[in-house]
């Protein structure tokens, strides 16, 4: 029986930059994962409806925008709704310091900012799924 | 499984959820079957009865033709007409690290918030035929389900991925403008499997040209060229003739020939469930299931009875030239059926 990780890789709100986000899809492939990526400008419905039809095991959001404060609940809101609330999400991108602990309180797992080694966030997945 | 999953208190209520319309059991139940795992292949048991309705549509073509727009358009086509859909996309596994981007959602961004439409990525997790080993599972679960219409998009295929045709009742092939010249085109496979050729990416100027040399690759083959889907069987029932593949011209990013591409989808439906085609091509597709499973549990049976010792033993004969892979391959057969025998020749 083959068993892969599948992470869903989103980026949901208005900006246009998905270098980040394609940068660590291709490092979770590269480890092994089947990465479902699914492009620019998704809202929380779009990432909570992808995550489910998938059957994701874990959520990466790359959010440049700003808006992560605003957008994170949302989508925690519309996974919650589709029984989702216990998947492990974590995200990447410009996040101010102070944020951080903010989005940690939310459920975010882990933020991972600019300078980031996609091997921390392979790290990451394998250990939040006991992989 | 692993801990993050939330797991249901009984897998039969997996089966009766999904048949209750429940999207997030049906989803979990896929990747059981995706996995091989024991509770998938206990649901499709069970669920089998159910399947057959579905109407089973396979779009393939080269990378880059635009199979994943025009899956898209067409999807929402389908749902102008209220009806439901899946739609299954295969990328290809990397052979490398045995990960997978899989990215066709990105191209169907309108359906992503629709509940009508269940779009599932699956990696073709190193199987070569274009579609991923449990591809079919998938379909035969998602048409269990309920669902009326089964999209199932191929890897970008070459010129001998043609397995979708043991899937799909409706063979779309896809190509775009200036991809090769007319001699591709004549070359084998994909052309033999499609009943409906799709030119895409029409607004362009080689568009013309891209036409008129499947227009006369189409004529050079005639009816006897074109077998459609199901064409991979042992043809143990004559070839149905009497389809003559469309050639239709889209733009799929501009949504144009979107609703001919639909109605040619629904002509060919028709014809089959008319000239009784429709009945060949499921007798076909039910041996071609029957026969790959025999396939399967033999090779597992096999393996056991030659075992690992015996299989490296022939190996090492092998790569000694002491004996030639078909003769190796022989003896480990006559090894397994008649275990006394001493297994070097």
């Amino acid at each position: 029986m083959e068993r892969k990780i599948r992470v869903l890789i989103a980026k949901p709100g208005l900006d246009g930059h998905d270098r980040g986000a394609k940068v660590v899809a291709r490092a979770l492939r590269d480890a092994g994962m089947e990465v479902i990526y699914t492009g620019l400008r998704q809202t929380p419905v779009m990432v909570a409806e992808a995550a489910l039809q998938e059957d994701v095991d874990l959520i990466g959001l790359s959010i440049l925008s700003g808006a992560h404060l605003a957008l994170v609940p949302r989508i925690f809101e519309e996974l919650a709704k589709r029984g989702l609330e216990t998947l492990p999400v974590f995200v990447g991108g410009i996040i101010p310091a102070d944020d951080v602990p903010v989005l940690k309180q939310m459920g975010v797992g882990e933020v991972f900012g600019p300078g980031t080694s996609t091997q921390d966030v392979v790290a990451f997945i394998k250990e939040s799924l006991g992989a | 499984m692993l801990s993050s999953r939330k797991a249901w208190g009984l897998d039969l209520g997996l089966e009766s959820a999904a048949l209750a319309g429940d999207r997030r059991a049906l989803a979990r139940l896929l990747s059981h079957v995706e996995n091989g795992a024991a509770e998938g292949r206990a649901a499709l048991a069970a669920l089998f009865s159910r399947t057959g309705r579905a109407h089973i549509i396979g779009i393939t073509g080269s990378p880059g033709a635009g199979k994943s727009t025009l899956v898209g358009k067409l999807a929402q086509e389908i749902r102008a007409y209220g009806r439901r859909l899946a739609i299954v996309a295969v990328d290809p596994t990397s052979p490398f690290s045995g990960g997978a981007l899989l990215g066709d959602r990105l191209r169907m961004r309108e359906l992503a918030s629709d509940e009508g439409v269940f779009i599932r990525s699956m990696a073709s997790r190193g199987h070569p035929g274009g579609i991923a080993h449990a591809t079919r599972d998938v379909v035969l679960l998602l048409d269990a389900i309920g669902f009326p219409v089964v999209i199932v998009e191929t890897v970008g295929a070459g010129q001998a991925q043609v397995e979708v045709a043991r899937v799909a009742h409706t063979v779309v092939l896809v190509e775009a403008p200036g991809m090769g010249d007319d001699v591709q085109a004549l070359k084998a496979g994909l052309m033999e499997i499609a009943d409906i050729i799709v030119v895409n990416k029409a607004d362009r100027p080689e568009a013309k040209q891209t036409v008129r040399a499947l227009q006369f690759v189409r004529r050079d083959m005639g009816s006897a060229g074109h077998h459609g889907a199901g064409a991979l069987q042992p043809a143990t029932e004559p070839v149905v003739l009497g389809w003559d593949p469309p050639i239709l011209q889209t733009a799929a990013i501009e949504s144009q020939g979107i609703s001919e591409l639909w109605d040619a989808i629904q002509a060919h439906r028709r014809y089959l469930e008319e000239s009784g085609a429709w009945d060949v091509l499921r007798k076909r597709h039910a041996r071609a299931e029957v026969e790959s499973w025999l396939q399967r549990h033999l090779m597992l049976l096999l393996e056991e009875r030659i075992g690992e010792l015996r299989m490296n033993e022939a190996v090492d004969r092998v790569l000694r030239r002491e004996q030639d892979p078909a003769t190796a391959a022989r003896n480990l057969l006559g090894a397994a059926l008649e275990p006394d025998r001493d297994p070097i020749a």
